[in-house]
């Protein structure tokens, strides 16, 4: 009885009054997205506002059960939960049924459980158990290969469902590995080719080169702080493009102009990276290695968009960049929340006097699009109090995993931030069309039992965990 | 426990905050800075207007209007942007009472606070154009622009059909209708739907408080235009189904014109019809109702849902049947005393020469002579059995298109029956039936019955010496690389050189010395090729059926004609029959003709029925 006792005195109740109040605002939200005069009532099962009431009862269940749970079960089951995971993804690809063009979810009843949801629980467990049992420092290459394959496999099987929207969230779990002590160059560089991916695809190649050269050459010029040495690189770089290109005419020009440039400038760079290597300048070497594989990179990024992704995955990514001025096509979606969010104004229409997210103009209003009922209705100010409670949650958060004595607890709260912290900048950023319309739910808000409970266990296991980190030294 | 990286959790932190903030930004920009997101929502109030596609244009095959569109005009309303009214003033414009204004206002609301119900549906432009001036004063009602069918001529209601409003039952199979969409339910309207309903378009406009119209929303980037219909040429040749209406007019019937070399429709006439504008808007549902409580049927499309026997014009199938058998040559005579007799049962003939071959047989419709090759092909020793006998005429006839829907560019066709040997066997027991009992069906009579559409189908089949093309009334779709569907020849079962006979006595029928059964239907300078019949009608007077095709090489029409309860088919069908063709072939009526015109238009048999009746009633 004691020990009970001790856990609600030591339950992080900021963050779970925080996690209360989400789920009410995603109730009230679906029932004015869906509002029906016929079904005027917020407790009518037979509407999604009803249903979701159930979900949330239910989750309040789930949520105390595993503060009930010992939590010696996560930790030493975790490898077993990950391996049941990895199963169900397998097994969905056989028998799940298949919603919107992606297999994904399994049907019980009237129940949808959808079990990429429950693999990110898994795996970020699996991820807590393997980097906290480890006596070696987190770059030791078993260390790095272990890790990418303990996330890389449930990827790999969602993207066979397909459901790109969900795989895309394991990559966050890079957060974890860095604040385990992966160096930061790994996410400035994946910072950097995200960046670099866009810009390939924004501006044409010539324009694309010049600028990574520019830059190049301008970055080798504060790190060596040396106008003659500089100088010397850029003439080297101009002599060596210069004789690739003499080469292609003489060849007879096999290719097109700015594939010659791209080889031309990838050439140059490369000998220049040979060159510094010889000669131990260090920062040197680190800018024209980066500038070779980032014209590389460039250069592939183009190669992929145009022959690998399909063409709503190009359209979609079109859309974002603005290349697409179609409202009628693919940009519908976005441009139907984005009149919602914005003819919300300052203060907002008012509960239940949106008219743009009522009634199938906004598609997918209770689920992916839920913030736009909330943009609508309650304006800009309701928008700033959402997102201003969930950086107050994800920072909580941090602080919480902080103050674990356990690496095993750190290192999950750190996966479940992950995890949150990339469903909200996607979701947010897809319905203000910053981000392609990648549809994966609002946590605790968007319409849904099965990612709802998913989230309250993973949220709820390390409240658990908090709670009982006195007693729990691993 | 600290480790050495525990300093990142304040970059993490970062990383946490800069896109939240990045979102903050980009919010205030979308909800506060840019003017083109922002709708002030107490006052202003976006409309997204419908914009309904006209729906395509029907023309005939010689490139006339059939049918085309008018302006009407929907009162729309929105509940939740009512605001109090005169309705005094509203009810005096739209000429209704209060008591419609609650009822409709409630029902509206019912349905949506927030989506636009119909109030009134296609007030004339004249209403419109009072209401627009003080459409001010009405907050929450909107006039939605419709267009309505119009139609150029009082022709050809039943191939045309009909367009009205979708119902629930019909938005729940096809998901692209929504409520207050036009649909086609019947005919052409209905088989061509998606080719001519076009796309729905939608227009958003701001409007103020004052009910006005701002003017369009972003300029118009969220406009989606509509776009209309595609027109469509029928194979219908107007003047053709005008000039068969009219003969058929106070008569029960159809007529249906094929070209047999392309199975194109030329006319198909159901008798009684009626003004195709009686369907049209407002006035639908109360003429629907009268039109169907009609009990001489008008709605009811004879031509292709009425089951008639085939009477004696089927003796040329069964003649084909039988030389394709070897159950006769084309040159071997029967004697026919005057009637058929077996046993107890006689079957009368008319009195005509004898012996006959097969071309006079068809010539005087000789019923021994058919009864007799029917009887033996049934009785043949090579069959093995009556029912293996049976089988094999069963499946001579259905390779006619008899007994199964053809598959016509049409709604509602119905089969017709051509009895299977299972049939009889249910009837009277497997194997206890003999070809005495079916001999009926040697004359077209019995459990045989067919379409007059089906029937002039056979027809096309036997102008063109074995095959026909599925009949079929879509000849061309504007703007939609339009590929016929309907050019692939189906084969009958009997070899072409048997249809010369055939077709022989079909001519002499016409034109031939010594008693051609159809000779009325002779017309100078064409070759025409008929058989007559009279459909045994048990109800009542029998029905004449005349089919018949010219000119007898390259035929350019095949026609079949039933005209109910007015007797042989010499007395009405195949003089309709042949007026029909000289139409088609020459353009006019000769003038040595006109009486016979004259007659057939002034033929009454439903007056007559009328009057028949209320004599027995009296």
């Amino acid at each position: 009885m004691s020990r009970r006792i001790s856990i609600w005195k030591n339950l992080d109740w900021l963050t779970v009054i925080v996690y209360l109040v989400f789920l009410f605002i995603g109730w009230v939200s679906i029932y004015s997205a869906v509002y029906d005069d016929a079904h005027s009532s917020i407790f009518d099962t037979t509407q999604r506002y009803g249903k979701q009431l159930i979900w949330i009862l239910a989750a309040v269940v789930i949520a105390l059960a595993v503060l009930m749970t010992d939590n010696k079960l996560f930790l030493f089951f975790s490898y077993f939960f990950y391996a049941f995971a990895i199963l169900m993804l397998v097994a969905v690809l056989f028998f799940g049924t298949e919603i919107n063009a992606s297999q994904s979810w399994f049907q019980f009843g009237g129940i949808q459980i959808q079990p990429a949801e429950f693999a990110k629980l898994a795996t970020a467990l699996a991820l807590a158990q393997f980097l906290s049992n480890t006596k070696q420092k987190i770059h030791d290459p078993r260390v790095l290969t272990n890790s990418t394959l303990i996330i890389m496999l449930p990827v790999m099987l969602i993207l066979l469902q397909p459901d790109v929207g969900s795989s895309l969230v394991f990559f966050s779990f890079i957060l974890v590995l860095y604040r385990e002590g992966l160096t930061g160059w790994v996410i400035f560089l994946f910072i950097l080719f995200g960046v670099l991916s866009v810009l390939a695809l924004l501006m044409n190649e010539i324009n694309m080169l010049a600028m990574l050269v520019l830059t190049s050459f301008a970055a080798l010029l504060i790190i060596v702080r040396d106008v003659k040495l500089t100088i010397r690189g850029v003439l080297i770089f101009t002599v060596v493009a210069a004789t690739v290109l003499i080469f292609f005419r003489l060849a007879g020009q096999p290719a097109q102009l700015d594939t010659q440039l791209v080889i031309a400038a990838a050439a140059a760079s490369l000998v220049l990276f040979v060159l510094s290597a010889m000669s131990r300048l260090r920062g040197v070497q680190l800018v024209l290695g980066i500038l070779f594989t980032a014209i590389l990179y460039t250069y592939s990024v183009d190669y992929v968009f145009d022959n690998v992704l399909m063409p709503h995955q190009r359209s979609r990514i079109n859309i974002v960049l603005g290349f697409d001025d179609d409202p009628l096509g693919q940009s519908y979606n976005i441009n139907q929340s984005k009149i919602a969010i914005g003819s919300g104004g300052l203060t907002g229409k008012g509960f239940l006097q949106g008219t743009q997210t009522k009634f199938n103009f906004v598609p997918e209003q209770s689920t992916d699009f839920i913030f736009c009922t909330i943009g609508e209705e309650w304006g800009f100010a309701g928008s700033l109090v959402l997102l201003a409670l969930f950086v107050l949650f994800l920072l909580r958060l941090v602080y919480m995993a902080e103050r674990q004595r356990s690496p095993f607890a750190r290192i999950y709260g750190y996966a479940v931030i992950s995890v949150f912290f990339t469903h909200l900048v996607i979701n947010i950023g897809m319905t203000i069309g910053v981000v392609p319309v990648i549809g994966i739910p609002l946590p605790f808000i968007s319409y849904g039992g099965s990612s709802m409970w998913a989230f309250t266990i993973m949220l709820f296991i390390l409240l658990k965990f908090d709670a009982e980190r006195m007693e729990f030294l691993k | 426990m600290k480790d050495h990286f525990s300093d990142r959790k304040y970059i993490i932190g970062a990383m946490i905050v800069l896109p939240v903030l990045f979102f903050i930004i980009r919010l205030f920009i979308l909800q506060v800075l840019d003017p083109s997101y922002q709708l002030s929502a107490s006052s202003n109030v976006l409309r997204n207007v419908t914009q309904y596609p006209s729906r395509g244009l029907i023309y005939d095959r010689n490139g006339e209007l059939l049918v085309y569109n008018e302006p009407a005009y929907d009162l729309m309303v929105v509940p939740a942007q009512l605001a109090p009214f005169d309705t005094v003033e509203f009810c005096a414009i739209l000429e209704i009472d209060r008591e419609y204004v609650d009822t409709e206002i409630a029902r509206a609301r019912e349905y949506s606070r927030f989506r636009s119900s119909l109030f009134l549906k296609q007030i004339s432009a004249r209403t419109y154009a009072v209401l627009q001036e003080k459409m001010y004063k009405f907050p929450g009602f909107y006039v939605q622009p419709r267009t309505l069918r119009k139609y150029s001529n009082e022709i050809a209601a039943h191939v045309l059909g009909y367009v009205g409003e979708v119902d629930r039952r019909m938005i729940e199979e096809n998901p692209g209708y929504a409520m207050g969409d036009y649909i086609g339910i019947t005919g052409v309207e209905k088989t061509y739907e998606e080719e001519l309903r076009g796309e729905k378009g939608v227009s958003r406009f701001l409007v103020d408080v004052h009910n006005r119209i701002m003017g369009s929303y972003q300029d118009g980037r969220f406009d989606l235009p509509a776009t209309v219909g595609n027109d469509i040429t029928l194979s219908l040749d107007a003047s053709l189904q005008a000039y068969g209406e009219k003969l058929m007019q106070n008569k029960i019937g159809s007529i249906v014109a094929i070209e047999p070399s392309t199975g194109e429709i030329l006319s198909l006439v159901s008798s009684p019809a009626y003004h195709p504008e009686l369907l049209v808007g407002r006035v639908r549902t109360r003429n629907f109702r009268q039109l169907s409580s009609d009990t001489l049927k008008p709605l009811f499309n004879r031509a292709l849902m009425a089951h008639y026997p085939a009477g004696s014009s089927f003796k040329v199938i069964n003649g084909l049947i039988a030389l394709q058998e070897g159950i006769i040559d084309d040159a071997s005579r029967l004697t026919c005393p005057g009637h058929y007799t077996v046993g107890r049962l006689t079957i009368r003939c008319r009195h005509h020469v004898t012996p006959v071959a097969m071309p006079a047989a068809i010539q005087v419709s000789c019923n021994t002579y058919f009864s007799h090759i029917f009887r033996d092909l049934l009785d043949h020793p090579k069959y093995g059995s009556v029912t293996a006998g049976f089988n094999v005429w069963h499946d001579h006839v259905k390779s006619f298109g008899l007994g199964e829907r053809l598959d016509a560019d049409f709604p509602n066709e119905l089969r017709g029956f051509v009895p299977p040997p299972t049939y009889y066997d249910r009837f009277y027991g497997e194997n206890r039936w003999r070809s005495l009992q079916v001999v009926s069906l040697s004359l077209g009579q019995g459990e045989l019955s067919v379409t007059p559409v089906q029937m002039a189908n056979m027809t096309a089949a036997i102008a063109n010496r074995g095959y026909y093309i599925t009949p079929h009334i879509l000849k061309d779709v504007a703007n939609s690389g339009f590929e016929p569907s309907f050019r692939e020849k189906n084969y009958t079962t009997i070899d072409s050189v048997w249809f010369e006979p055939v077709i022989e006595g079909m001519y002499r029928a016409v034109h031939g010395p010594d008693g051609g059964t159809a000779r009325i239907a002779q017309v100078p300078g064409l070759d025409i090729c008929g058989k007559t019949g009279t459909a045994e009608n048990p109800h009542g007077d029998d029905h004449s059926v005349f089919i018949a095709f010219a000119p007898r090489d390259n035929p350019k029409i095949a026609i079949s004609v039933y005209v109910e309860n007015a007797g042989f088919g010499a007395a009405m069908a195949a003089p309709i029959a042949s007026l029909v063709i000289e139409k088609y072939l020459n353009g006019e009526i000769a003038g040595n003709r006109k009486w016979l015109e004259q007659r057939m238009l002034e033929a009454d048999f439903i007056n007559r029925l009328v009057a028949e009746t209320d004599e027995q009633e009296n």
